[in-house]
C-alpha cells in the first residue's frame, strides 16, 4: 500500500513547528538540540560484573553473614523457653477429660492443671505465650470477618456492621458486637501459673495481662464506642454477645475500664490474625520484680491451672502454653542464625568456587581479542 | 480495498461536469450540477477528514475500541468478577486504578492525536482554489470544492482533487506535474488535455459553457490506471490516466491549467490510498502475545491445582473447622468451593499478566522514537532534516533487520553526475599531477580550473586538471570536436531566463554533466529548434542545422545527430556504449581504440560511467540518399522500428573515434563505509533497481556491495524458469561445493537466493558472493517458493525513506525517515541495537518482577487452606505495578546503553543477537520466569520460616499476616530494586532518582497508608494501621529482609559472572574494552577507510529515454514565445512507482518504456470504451 498514512500537513511539506509562524526570519531551525539528555549522553556510571568486583562481594557477604549468624544463633540459644502442650489428647494427659466433654454452650467450667518442672530458672521478664497449631486464622473469609469500623467504635457501624461478618453479624435481631468469626472464636481459656515450692506451698504467680497488645491497636485502631463514656454496658446496649461467647464484650475484664470492650487486649490480641496456622500469641507478662535478686521464675515445680474451654480437638489442632523470655532480636528463633550462617558460608564457598573457575578458564584478558 | 470499493459499487460511478443545464436529449443519465442555485448535497464534496473523534463521541466509542484490546477486555471480565462476593479475593480497587490509570493514558494520547489530525484536516480543508462559478472565477475553500466543478490551477499549486486536465498555458493542451506526494518520483510528468477541451484554453466563458458527462471508473486507490469517457458535443472520448491530475501532485512549469473535478475529497485517489493503515507489529510483539496466552494458561493451571487444593483441604481440614468459620450452605461444598476458590486464584494471580505491559512497552517504543527524532547525528543540516521516526511500533525491530532492499536511485547515489573524466584522441584529462609527476588525491582543496574566461560558464562546475583548458585555447581540433559534439549531440533543453543565465533542462543527468562540461570548456549549447542548434563556440555563436536525431534506445546504446554546419559540411556525432561504438569505427582507428579502452578500464576502475564519443563526416550524396529511406522509413505503417533501426545503423559505421567521457555518478556521502559496516552485520543488502545490468553492477561495485575479492559474483538471467533454477542450482552447488549437490527444487536451500521484488535487477551479498538477478529471472525464480516469500517479505517490513531524494511521499508512507542513506547504520547498528537491547531487558524484567511479585500467594495458598487470602496489603497489590516498580524498569527502557554508540557502530557484529533473536525469545522468558518463581519461593520460606516462632523485642506477636505481609512486601520492593540495578548497564542521574525515588516512594507510601489518619478516615480501607511502625522497627525484620534480599540476588550475581567470565559474549568483551578504554582515556579512533576497489569495466549506463529525439525534431516540446519558462520535462524510467508496491503489480518492460508523448498522436481518435465492461 502506497499512501498508508495521509497527513495534510505532509501533503504541504510544511512541518508542524512551522505552520503560521509568519516571515521568513521565524522559520525555525529543525536541529535536534544538543543536550546530554537528547543525544543519550547523560553522564552514567556503567557497572561491569568482573571478578574485581563479584568475588570480592562474595567474601564480604560471606564475612558479613558468618557473624550475624552466629550471633543470632547464640542469641537465640540463650533465650528460655519453655512449651508444654495442655491439649489432652493422651488418656494420661491432665486435661483429657476436659477435652472430651467440649462444648461451647456447657455452662460448668472445666479446669484441669498441668504440672511440670523448669530445669532452669527464666531471669528478666517472662512473656507467656499461648500456640495454637492448625488453626487456620489466616483463611481468607475467617480474616475479613470482622468489620474494623465497628472496631474502632464507629456508632453506626456498631449497629449495622459489615457484610463481611455474616454469618456472625446478627443473633436473635441483634447485631452481633464484636462481629464477625474472629472475635466468635477468641481463645477463651484461662491460664494460671502456680509455682509449687519445695515444702508444698503454691504460690500463684502474678500475671500481668495489659501490654501485651501493640501500643496503635490498642490506641488508635481499636476503641470503645460511645466516646470516653465509661459504662460500656450502655454503650453497648442493643447489641448482642459474639455466639460463641459466654459474657458480653463489656465484661471482658471487668476489674479495669482501661482494658474492657473492644479495647481488652486479649481481644486485640486476638483480633491481630496470625500469617501461619500455626501460632503463639502473647498471653500474659511475667514481669521481674525490681530489684530482686531472685529470678522470675525459677527453677523448680510449677502447676498450669487451665480453665479449659477452648475446644481444638474437633479440627485436631493443639494448644500449647509457652514461657520464654526475649532478647533484642525476639523470642527464640533459630531459623535466623542457622540462616544466615547457611548463607554466609555458601557465599563464601561461591567465592572460592568463582574465584577457582575465574583462575582456571576465567577469560581475564577480555580485550585481546575481538573478532570483528 | 480495492477489492470492497468494486464490490460495493456496482454501478459505473456517474458524474457530470456543467454548471448549466445540459440538454436531455442528448445526455440521458446527466446530473446537472448548479451549486449556485441547488443544494445537490449528495455529490461529493472535497472535504476531508482523518480524524477519528469528536468532542462528544470521544469518551465512548474510545473506551470501545480500548475496550477491544484484549487485555482492557480481560482486566474488564476480571473487575465484574471482583464484584462477586463470594470469588472476591481482592478489592476492587485493586483493578480499576491500574485499568483506569490505563485507559487514561491512552485516552490522552489519541486524543492528542486526533487533536492534530483535526487541525491538519482543518488547515487543508480552509485552501484556496479558483473556482469556476457561474462564469466567474471565484475563491472557494478546497472543502467547498465539489465534483463537476472546474477549478484553475496555477504553477506550483497543489492539485486540490482528482481532475480531469481541460486545458492548460502550454502547447497541445501539455501541463507538467510532479507526481512526489504519490509516488515518490521527483521528475516531472506530462499529462495531455484531450485537442478538444484544450481548444477551450482560457476562455473563461466558453469554459463556463462546458457541458459534458463523465462515466467513469468507481473510485479506487490505483494511482496509475484511470478509465472514463467524455461524453460530449455527441462525442465519446475515451479517457486514462494520462488526462489526470490527482490531489496530491504540484503543478510545475505549466503557468495555469483547467481542469474538471472528477472525485473530490475522500474518493480521491490519494485519500483512496490512506487510512487502512496496516498495523504493524514488531516480532517481539508476535512473541509477547503468543507469552501472554501461555501465561494465561500457566493462570489457569495455577488456578485449578489451587482449586484442587482447595477441595481436598475443605475436606480434610475445612470441614472440621466449623466450630470457628461457618459458612452459609452454598459454600460448604468441598467442590464448590474449590470451583470458587479456582475463580479467586485467578484474580489474585493476574498480576502475572501485568496490565501495565502494554502501556509500558508503548511509552518505552515511543521514548525510543523521539531518541530517533532527536539525534543530531542523524540530522542533515544542509537541508535541515532531521531524522524521523514516523511510526513509534517498530523500533526494537530495527535491531533485528537481517535484510535491507534498497531502492537505488537516490537511495545510494546522489543522482548527481559530475563530468569527472576525459580521454580524447589517447589523451587522459582530468588527474592532476604535482611537480614530480606524482597523481595527486583530488579534495575539497585542490584548486580549480578558472573557466573566467568563459561568460556563460556554469559556475557550479568544477574540473581540477587545467591541462584541458590549455588544450582548448591552444584550439587543438580534435579537443574542439570533443566538446562540439557534447554540445551537438543530446537531447537536452536549454531555458535562457536571463542573458546568460542558461538552465538546462536535461532528460537524464548523464546528459546534463556531459552538455554543462562542454559548456564550460567554451561550447555552449545556447538554444535549439526543431532544425537547428545554436552552439556559442569561444564566444562566436555558430549556428548547426540539426538533419536527424538516431534517437537512443536500449538496444542501440547510443544516440546520434546529423548536422550541417555553417560551412555546409554534414557531420554525423555519435556517442554511446563502448562496446557499441567499438564495432563501428573505422579500421583506422585501432591504435587510439586501443588506448582508449585502456583508458575505459581505468576509468571504471574508478567506478566512473563512461561514455564513447565518435564522428562522421558525411558525403552530401549518400546522406540524400539515406535521409530519402528514412523518410520513407519512418511512414511506412509495419516494421516501422526495425526499419529505421536497420537505416540507424547503415550510417553508423565507420566512425572516427574521438574519445571517450568518464561521469562519477556520485554516491552519497559514505554509502560504501556504511555498505561495508551494515554487511559486516551480516545485514544482507538487496539494492532493486530499475538500471539496466551493467549499471545496476556499477553501482554495485561503486558502492561497495559487489566487491572484487568476493569469491564469484553470480548473474541470474535465464529467461524461462527452468533455466533460472537451473541457474540458481548451479549458483548454489558453486557456493556449497562439490559435497553438497542435492538441491533440486527444495525451496529451503534456496531461500538466501530468492526474494520478491518487482524491479529489474537484484544484487545481495551472502557472505563472499554476490547474486544479481535479472528482473525477468526474478519472477520465475519466484514461482515456486512465491507464497512463501510474500510471507517472509510481509514480515520484513519496516520501511525506510531518504527524504530530499525522493518525493515526500515515500518519507510519507515509510517509517522512518532521515536525508541520508549513510544514517541507516547509525539507525540500525546504534538506535536499532539499543531498541532491542532495552526492549529486551525490560520484558525480561517485567516477566521476572510479576511472576516474583505474583507466586508469593502460590506457596501461601499451602498455609492458608488454599483459601485464596493475599499475602499483601491490598493497597500494595494495587500500586506494586504501577507506582513502586514501574519507574526504575521504565528508565532503564529508556535509557539502558550496554555498548556506547561508538562502540555500537565500530563493532557491527554487535548487531548479531537481535538478528538471531538471543536476548528476548521463548528460552529467555522461561528463565526470566523461573527466575521470579524462585525469587518468589524465597521471598516466601524465609520470612515463613523465620516467623514461624517470632516475637518482637517487647515480647508482642509478630508473626500476624499484616507483619507478615509488610516484611514480604518490602523484601519484594528491595530485591526487585536491587534487581533491576544488576540489569542496568548505564546508571544515569534519571535511574538513580528513580530507582532510589521508587524505594522512597515506597516507605513514604507505607507508612502514609498504615497511618492513623487515613486509618481514621476509612477504618475499613486501611486496617494495616501502624503494623509498618510495628514491625520495621524489629531489627529481627530487617534482618529478615537483608537475608531474603541476598538470597534473591546471589544466585544471579554469580550465574551471570559465570556466564561473562568463562563464555562472555561479543557484547561483554566489548563492555570490558570499554570499560579499560574509558579508564585510559580516549584512544585514537582508527576510523575504517573503505576503499573501492575494483576493477570492473563501466558500461553505457545512460539513464535515458527514448523518444526525445522525435519529440525535438518535431517541436512539440518548444513554445512559440521565446520567454518559455520550461519547455522538457525531466524524466528517467528508474525508480518506476511500483518498487513500493505490492509485488504482484510488477511490470517488468522497463526496458521499452515510453513516454507519453508516444500517447499524444493516438488522442483524436475515440476510442470505444470497452475496457469500462471490464472493471
Amino acid at each position: 500500500m502506497m499512501a498508508s498514512s495521509y497527513n495534510a500537513k505532509d501533503e504541504d511539506g510544511i512541518q508542524p513547528g512551522s505552520v503560521g509562524s509568519g516571515g521568513p526570519g521565524a522559520v525555525k531551525n529543525r536541529k535536534p538540540d544538543n543536550t546530554a539528555f537528547k543525544q543519550q549522553r547523560l553522564p552514567a556510571w556503567q557497572p561491569i560484573l568482573t571478578a574485581g568486583t563479584v568475588l570480592p562481594a562474595f567474601f564480604t557477604i560471606g564475612l558479613i553473614f558468618i557473624p550475624i549468624g552466629i550471633g543470632l544463633f547464640v542469641t537465640s540459644n540463650n533465650i528460655k523457653e519453655f512449651e508444654i502442650d495442655y491439649t489432652g489428647v493422651d488418656k494420661s494427659s491432665p486435661c483429657f477429660h476436659c477435652s472430651q466433654n467440649y462444648s461451647w454452650n456447657s455452662t460448668s467450667a472445666c479446669t484441669c492443671s498441668v504440672p511440670f518442672t523448669l530445669e532452669t530458672s527464666f531471669e528478666s521478664n517472662v512473656f507467656m505465650y499461648y500456640g495454637l497449631s492448625n488453626f487456620y486464622q489466616n483463611h481468607r473469609r475467617y480474616v475479613k470477618s470482622r468489620d474494623d469500623s465497628q472496631l474502632n467504635g464507629d456508632q453506626s457501624s456498631l449497629l449495622n456492621p459489615s457484610k463481611e461478618c455474616e454469618p456472625y453479624r446478627k443473633s436473635d435481631e441483634k447485631t452481633i458486637a464484636p462481629c464477625g468469626a474472629i472475635a466468635n472464636s477468641l481463645f477463651n481459656d484461662t491460664l494460671e501459673l502456680f509455682h509449687i515450692h519445695p515444702n508444698g506451698n503454691r504460690t500463684a504467680i502474678h500475671l500481668v495481662k495489659t501490654g501485651i497488645a501493640w501500643w496503635t491497636d490498642k490506641h488508635v485502631k481499636f476503641r470503645n464506642p460511645g466516646g470516653n463514656n465509661k459504662n460500656l454496658s450502655v454503650a453497648f446496649q442493643d447489641t448482642s454477645k459474639p455466639v460463641n461467647w459466654r459474657k458480653p464484650v463489656y465484661e471482658l475484664d471487668p476489674t479495669d475500664p482501661d482494658n474492657n470492650g473492644f479495647i481488652n487486649e486479649d481481644f486485640i490480641v486476638w483480633m491481630r490474625t496470625a500469617a501461619l496456622p500455626t501460632f503463639r500469641k502473647l498471653f500474659r507478662i511475667i514481669q521481674k520484680k525490681k530489684d530482686s535478686k531472685t529470678p522470675t521464675l525459677q527453677s523448680g515445680n510449677y502447676t498450669l491451672e487451665v480453665t479449659y474451654n477452648y475446644p481444638v480437638r474437633s479440627f485436631d489442632g493443639r494448644k500449647r502454653m509457652i514461657l520464654s523470655t526475649i532478647s533484642w532480636m525476639g523470642g527464640k528463633n533459630p531459623f535466623l542464625g542457622i540462616a544466615y550462617m547457611t548463607v554466609g558460608s555458601v557465599c563464601f564457598f561461591l567465592g572460592v568456587v568463582l574465584l577457582i573457575i575465574h583462575h582456571k578458564y576465567g577469560n581475564r584478558n577480555n580485550n585481546a581479542d575481538i573478532p570483528n | 480495498m480495492a477489492e470492497n470499493c468494486r464490490v460495493s459499487i456496482t454501478c459505473v460511478y456517474c458524474m457530470l461536469a456543467q454548471r448549466n443545464p445540459p440538454s436531455p436529449a442528448v445526455f440521458p443519465v446527466v446530473r446537472c450540477v448548479l451549486r449556485d442555485l441547488t443544494g445537490f448535497h449528495w455529490l461529493q464534496d472535497n472535504r476531508i477528514k482523518t480524524a477519528k473523534y469528536n468532542a462528544f463521541t470521544f469518551l465512548p466509542t474510545n473506551l470501545f475500541e480500548q475496550f477491544q484490546r484484549f487485555a482492557n477486555a480481560y482486566f474488564l471480565v476480571l473487575l465484574i468478577l471482583q464484584l462477586i462476593p463470594e470469588i472476591s479475593s481482592l478489592s476492587w480497587f485493586t483493578t480499576i486504578v491500574p485499568l483506569v490509570m490505563v485507559l487514561a493514558i491512552t485516552a490522552v494520547k489519541d486524543a492528542t492525536d486526533d487533536y492534530f489530525r483535526h487541525k491538519s484536516d482543518q488547515q487543508v480543508n480552509t485552501r484556496q482554489s479558483q473556482v469556476l462559478i457561474k462564469g466567474m472565477l471565484e475563491n472557494e475553500k478546497w472543502m467547498n470544492v465539489r465534483v463537476g466543478d472546474i477549478i484553475k490551477l496555477e504553477n506550483n499549486q497543489f492539485v486540490a482533487a482528482d481532475l480531469l486536465v481541460l486545458s492548460s498555458s502550454e502547447p497541445y493542451g501539455l501541463c507538467y506535474i510532479e507526481t512526489a506526494e504519490l509516488d515518490g518520483e521527483t521528475n516531472l510528468k506530462v499529462r495531455q488535455a484531450l485537442t478538444v477541451t484544450s481548444d477551450l484554453a482560457d476562455d473563461v466563458s466558453r469554459l463556463a459553457d462546458f457541458n459534458a458527462e463523465v462515466i467513469c471508473e468507481p473510485p479506487n486507490n490505483k494511482l496509475d490506471k484511470f478509465t472514463g469517457t467524455l461524453y460530449w458535443k455527441d462525442n465519446k472520448y475515451s479517457l486514462d490516466n494520462e488526462k489526470m491530475l490527482l490531489r496530491g501532485c504540484v503543478l510545475r512549469n505549466t503557468e495555469w491549467c483547467f481542469g474538471l473535478v472528477i472525485f473530490a475529497g475522500l474518493q480521491t485517489k490519494l485519500m483512496q490510498n490512506c487510512g487502512s493503515t496496516k498495523f504493524k507489529r514488531t516480532s517481539i510483539d508476535r512473541l509477547m502475545n503468543t507469552l501472554v496466552l501461555w501465561i494465561f494458561g500457566f493462570l489457569i493451571c495455577m488456578g485449578i491445582i489451587l482449586a484442587i487444593g482447595n477441595t481436598i483441604w475443605e475436606q480434610r481440614v475445612g470441614s472440621d473447622f466449623w466450630t470457628y468459620l461457618q459458612w452459609n450452605k452454598l459454600t460448604s461444598n468441598a467442590i464448590f468451593s474449590g470451583f470458587l476458590t479456582f475463580w479467586s486464584y485467578v484474580i489474585i494471580l493476574n498480576t502475572v499478566v501485568p496490565i501495565s505491559l502494554y502501556v509500558s512497552v508503548e511509552v518505552l517504543r515511543l521514548g525510543h522514537s523521539y531518541f530517533i527524532n532527536w539525534d543530531r547525528r542523524m540530522y542533515y543540516s544542509p537541508k535541515d532534516t532531521p531524522a524521523e521516526a514516523r511510526t513509534t511500533t517498530l523500533n526494537e525491530e530495527l535491531g533485528q533487520v537481517e535484510f535491507i532492499f534498497s531502492d537505488k536511485t537516490g537511495t545510494l547515489t546522489q543522482n548527481i553526475m559530475v563530468f569527472n573524466k576525459c580521454s580524447i584522441n589517447g589523451k587522459t584529462y582530468g588527474d592532476v599531477y604535482d611537480e614530480f609527476g606524482h597523481k595527486v588525491d583530488i579534495t575539497e582543496k585542490t584548486p580549480c580550473v578558472d573557466f573566467s574566461f568563459n561568460p556563460l560558464r556554469d559556475r557550479k562546475f568544477r574540473f581540477h586538471d587545467s591541462s584541458l583548458v590549455e588544450a582548448i585555447k591552444l584550439e587543438e581540433p580534435l579537443v574542439q570536436e570533443f566538446f562540439r559534439l557534447l554540445a551537438l549531440c543530446h537531447t537536452v533543453m536549454p531555458e535562457e531566463r536571463n542573458e546568460g543565465e542558461l538552465v538546462y533542462q536535461a532528460q537524464s543527468p548523464d546528459e546534463g554533466a556531459l552538455v554543462t562540461a562542454a559548456r564550460n570548456f567554451g561550447f555552449v549549447f545556447r538554444s535549439r529548434t526543431p532544425e537547428t542548434i545554436t552552439v556559442y563556440e569561444m564566444g562566436q555563436p555558430v549556428t548547426y542545422q540539426l538533419l536527424a536525431i538516431l534517437d537512443f534506445n536500449n538496444v542501440r546504446k547510443r544516440m546520434s545527430v546529423i548536422v550541417r554546419n555553417p560551412k555546409g559540411q554534414l557531420k554525423l556525432y555519435s556517442k554511446g556504449a563502448d562496446t557499441i561504438l567499438f564495432d563501428r569505427l573505422d579500421p583506422s582507428n585501432d591504435e587510439l581504440m586501443y588506448t582508449t579502452s585502456e583508458q575505459l578500464n581505468e576509468f571504471a576502475g574508478e567506478g566512473l560511467r563512461t561514455l564513447v564519443l565518435a564522428y562522421k563526416d558525411l558525403d552530401e550524396d549518400v546522406f540524400d540518399e539515406w535521409m530519402k529511406q528514412l523518410l520513407f522509413a519512418s511512414t511506412s505503417l509495419d516494421n516501422r522500428e526495425e526499419n529505421l533501426g536497420a537505416l540507424y545503423e547503415e550510417i553508423e559505421q565507420g566512425l572516427m573515434l574521438l574519445g571517450a567521457t568518464a561521469i562519477e555518478d556520485k554516491l552519497q556521502e559514505g554509502v560504501p563505509e556504511t555498505i561495508a559496516c551494515l554487511t559486516l552485520a551480516n545485514i544482507k543488502i538487496w539494492v532493486l533497481t530499475g538500471d539496466k545490468l551493467e549499471t545496476a553492477m556499477n553501482i554495485g561495485y561503486s558502492c561497495n556491495m559487489l566487491r572484487d575479492d568476493m569469491n564469484e559474483v553470480f548473474i541470474i538471467s535465464g529467461h524461462t524458469s527452468l533455466e533460472v533454477h537451473q541457474e540458481l542450482r548451479t549458483a548454489k552447488e558453486r557456493i556449497m561445493g562439490p559435497s553438497r549437490e542435492k538441491f533440486s527444487g527444495d525451496p529451503d536451500t534456496e531461500k538466501t537466493d530468492i526474494y520478491s521484488s518487482d524491479s529489474v535487477f537484484e544484487e545481495t551479498i551472502i557472505s563472499e558472493y554476490a547474486l544479481i538477478i535479472n528482473g525477468h529471472s526474478l519472477a520465475h525464480a519466484l514461482e515456486a517458493d512465491l507464497e512463501q516469500i510474500l510471507v517472509d517479505v510481509a514480515s520484513a517490513h519496516i520501511g525506510v525513506g531518504i527524504s530530499g531524494q525522493e518525493g515526500m511521499q515515500a518519507v510519507l508512507s515509510s517509517d522512518y525517515s532521515f536525508a541520508q542513506f549513510r544514517y541507516l547504520q547509525r539507525l540500525l547498528l546504534v538506535h536499532g541495537r539499543w531498541s532491542y537491547h532495552r526492549m529486551c531487558n525490560f520484558l525480561c524484567h517485567f516477566f521476572y518482577k510479576n511472576f516474583a511479585f505474583t507466586l508469593v500467594h502460590f506457596w501461601y495458598g499451602f498455609q492458608c487452606g488454599f483459601s485464596a487470602q493475599t499475602v499483601y496489603d491490598q493497597w500494595f497489590i494495587t500500586l506494586f505495578n504501577i507506582v513502586y516498580t514501574s519507574l526504575p524498569v521504565l528508565a532503564m527502557g529508556l535509557f539502558d546503553q550496554d555498548v556506547n554508540e561508538q562502540y555500537s557502530s565500530r563493532y557491527p557484529n554487535l548487531y548479531r543477537p537481535g538478528q538471531l533473536n538471543q536476548l528476548f525469545n521463548k528460552r529467555k522468558f522461561f528463565t526470566c520466569t523461573l527466575h521470579g518463581v524462585c525469587t518468589s519461593f524465597i521471598l516466601f520460606f524465609i520470612p515463613y520460616g523465620a516467623f514461624i516462632s517470632a516475637v518482637r523485642g517487647d515480647g508482642s506477636q509478630i508473626s500476624d499476616q499484616q507483619a507478615f505481609a509488610v516484611t514480604i512486601a518490602t523484601s519484594l520492593v528491595i530485591a526487585v530494586s536491587v534487581q533491576i540495578g544488576l540489569d542496568t548497564n548505564y546508571w544515569t542521574a534519571v535511574n538513580h532518582f528513580f530507582i532510589w525515588g521508587s524505594l522512597a516512594v515506597y516507605f513514604a507510601i507505607l507508612f502514609a497508608m498504615q497511618s492513623d489518619g487515613l486509618f481514621n478516615i476509612f477504618p475499613n480501607q486501611f486496617t494495616f494501621i501502624g503494623t509498618a511502625r510495628n514491625s520495621l522497627d524489629q531489627p529481627v525484620v530487617w534482618l529478615v529482609i537483608f537475608l531474603t534480599t541476598v538470597v534473591c540476588i546471589m544466585p544471579m550475581v554469580a550465574i551471570r559472572f559465570i556466564k561473562t567470565d568463562c563464555y562472555p559474549t561479543q557484547t561483554d568483551k566489548v563492555r570490558l574494552l570499554q570499560q579499560a578504554t574509558r579508564r585510559q582515556g580516549p584512544q585514537e579512533q582508527n576510523l575504517r577507510r573503505v576503499r573501492r576497489t575494483s576493477s570492473r569495466r563501466s558500461a553505457y549506463a545512460f539513464a535515458h529515454q527514448q523518444g526525445y529525439g522525435e519529440l525535438i525534431t518535431s517541436g512539440k516540446n518548444m513554445k512559440v514565445t521565446t520567454s518559455s519558462t520550461s519547455t522538457c520535462p525531466l524524466s528517467s524510467p528508474e525508480g518506476r512507482p511500483g518498487t513500493r508496491g505490492a509485488p504482484d503489480e510488477t511490470t517488468t518492460e522497463g526496458e521499452t518504456n515510453t513516454t507519453g508523448f508516444k500517447r499524444e498522436f493516438d488522442q483524436n481518435k475515440d476510442m470505444m470504451v470497452e475496457d469500462l465492461e471490464a472493471r
